[in-house]
């Protein structure tokens, strides 16, 4: 029967899963950005994607094309921003923060999920949330491990990529209201 | 042989197709209207991914609405953009695709891709990845797609419109040598000279039906 | 799909994927036991001595640090001043270490193998509900839509040029969405109309 519901994900949620890992990829081709003179470091827009994915496709599907993105990583193909990828890249500084990304997926869709009426403000702070927090608290430990450098310490030089991800929220929301009033059954 | 019995399709209070009965029978059929006219919608009620809103499409006796799955292994269906068909990344992989859903020997489905990419002169880009191929190329590669499967009918959604005359002219070869059934939803009236009959659709309703020398004046006529 | 492997026939290409993600792993967590740093020195030169035997280069292998140098170097700098100068020395050779370590299996592997290797070891998870069929029917349309939605990236950026917005995020990613959940809903319809069954 055609009409009974599917067990799973249906053809159209592999194909959104699909595409929203592509759409990381893609977005690591955009020049990163520069803002602030030299005094903060460039910010590269290939974590939007984490954000749209979250709170364009919800929970599950989110976190699964985050994760289908970062194992295309693994396997070595160049996804991330620069044309870097491989399993040296999960296992590097950054690793921490890359292999959280379907989790931040995940939880962005999931909050998006508890309040469909969000308005701008909370859809914010929902990416906010799951952007900076979730992935901050994934790989801060990360780089204190693999540095040996203590939490403080490695929590210092992160301040520094604070502002470049708040804008980021700014962007993942102004997008994803977009994408939430084009498509209103995705 | 596709029927439709009294189909109209409206997506909420926008009635898109009003009331259609018709007997769909004849060797090469062409639905033409403008945009908006509700001919893609048409297309795509004919292999069951659209279903009416009320009354019934029969292929072959088989309801879209119940046999989807039936439907759509009779009646394949061509894209108007290759690539939001082709699935897969590489060129023999793609063609393999339907083949390994509708449960094809290994052996049936190399050999078949032989076949296919000998026709169209593809033999050499067996394992080119899909997107490095030319519009017409992608095209030919998203019609053998549909054919490897073997299917009785073939409902194509403006086939040519992306594609430059030289790359047309090669589709429309390609889709009067078939031996099926091909019924073609498109703008192009050079390609639907010699077609047995034409639909010409207009707001939702049939506008003309008949020969393409009766019906094409006439769709110019309510385009001027 | 261009990938990071670096062609060749050597023992090293020639392992099951499998098996050498396994002795990266294993490798890996060594470095992390190990606290010494005479062993870590010994071991970053044991790994560097692969890449010849696997017809890599040094410059390869230099180019896979190459990217993290500025964090080596910052890390170097808060160790030394923190911890001493041997500590800082430790810290940053063994990160080095692991990067050439997991450089050297994706550089002597292809992406495909992997790939496949990786779908294989699926079915082992099937208990827990993930259905291998579906995995690698995403993993392929991913890798499908990847040049497509680069293309489109290109084209967007090509057209916003002329309005001086090319490096505006939205003005891109926008139009970007847009175009490619267009493109998801048809190639929805288009697997299903090929006879897949979800």
């Amino acid at each position: 029967m055609e009409t009974t519901a599917p067990r799973g994900l249906a053809t159209k949620d592999i194909v959104y899963i699909a595409l929203f890992a592509a759409l990381t990829a893609a977005l690591g081709l955009m020049p990163p950005i520069h803002f602030a003179g030299a005094a903060l470091p460039p910010i590269s827009a290939q974590s939007l994607g984490v954000m749209l994915a979250g709170a364009v496709l919800g929970s599950k599907r989110g976190g699964l094309a985050l994760l289908l993105f970062i194992a295309l990583v693994a396997v070595g193909l160049p996804l991330l921003s620069g044309g870097r990828g491989g399993f040296q890249v999960l296992m590097g500084t950054s690793g921490g923060f890359l292999l959280a990304w379907p989790l931040c997926a995940y939880i962005i869709g999931y909050l998006m999920e508890k309040d469909t009426a969000a308005g701008p403000a909370k859809i914010g702070l929902y990416v906010a949330f799951g952007g900076i927090v979730v992935m901050y608290a994934a790989g801060i430990p990360w780089m204190a491990f693999i540095g040996k450098l203590g939490l403080s310490k490695s929590l210092t030089i992160m301040v520094a990529y604070i502002p470049g991800d708040l804008v980021k929220v700014v962007l993942a929301t102004i997008i994803a209201r977009g994408l939430r009033r084009a498509y209103p059954n995705l | 042989m596709i029927k439709l019995q009294d189909v109209s399709v409206s997506f909420g209070k926008r009635t898109v197709l009003d009331n259609l009965s018709l007997d769909l029978t004849e060797r090469r059929i062409a639905v033409i209207g403008a945009n908006g006219s509700g001919k893609s919608t048409f297309a795509r009620l004919l292999n069951g991914l659209a279903l009416p809103t009320t009354g019934e499409v029969l292929v072959d006796q088989l309801n879209t609405r119940k046999k989807g799955r039936d439907v759509r292994r009779k009646v394949g269906f061509v894209f108007q953009n290759p690539d939001n068909q082709i699935v897969m990344p590489v060129v023999e992989e793609d063609l393999a695709f339907g083949m390994k859903n509708l449960g094809f020997s290994k052996a049936d489905i190399a050999s078949k891709t032989d076949e296919i990419l000998a026709r169209y002169n593809m033999s050499d880009l067996r394992e080119h990845p899909a997107h490095l191929l030319s519009g017409g190329q992608k095209q030919l590669l998203a019609i053998s797609g549909v054919l490897v499967m073997t299917p009785d009918i073939v409902v194509m959604d403006e086939p040519t419109t992306l594609l430059d005359l030289r790359n047309k002219r090669r589709v429309a070869r390609a889709v009067a040598a078939l031996d099926q059934m091909v019924i073609t939803v498109t703008h192009d009236l050079d390609l639907i000279a010699d077609y047995d009959r034409v639909i010409a659709i207009d707001e939702g309703r049939i506008f003309a039906d008949g020969a393409p020398a009766e019906v094409i004046p006439a769709y110019e006529r309510l385009m001027a | 799909m261009l990938d990071l492997y670096s062609p060749g026939g050597s023992l090293l290409h020639r392992l099951p994927p499998a098996a050498k993600m396994l002795a990266m792993m294993l490798g890996a967590t060594l470095l992390f036991i190990n606290q010494s740093l005479p062993l870590t020195v010994a071991a970053t030169l044991v790994i560097l001595a692969l890449y010849p035997i696997a017809q890599l280069t040094l410059k390869q292998a230099f180019a896979q640090v190459r990217p993290l140098l500025i964090i080596f170097m910052l890390f170097f700098a808060v160790q030394w001043y923190f911890s001493g100068l041997e500590l800082a020395a430790y810290v940053v050779l063994r990160l080095a270490a692991l990067i050439l370590l997991a450089s050297l299996v994706t550089l002597t592997t292809k992406s495909s193998d992997m790939i496949d290797s990786m779908t294989r070891g699926l079915r082992y998870l099937q208990p827990l509900g993930v259905n291998p069929e579906k995995v690698s029917l995403a993993i392929s349309l991913a890798l499908r839509f990847i040049p497509v939605l680069a293309q489109i990236t290109r084209e967007v950026r090509e057209a916003q040029k002329t309005r001086g917005l090319e490096r505006s995020v939205i003005a891109v990613a926008m139009p970007l969405a847009i175009r490619a959940i267009k493109m998801a809903d048809e190639i929805s319809d288009a697997i299903d109309s090929r006879g897949y069954r979800s």
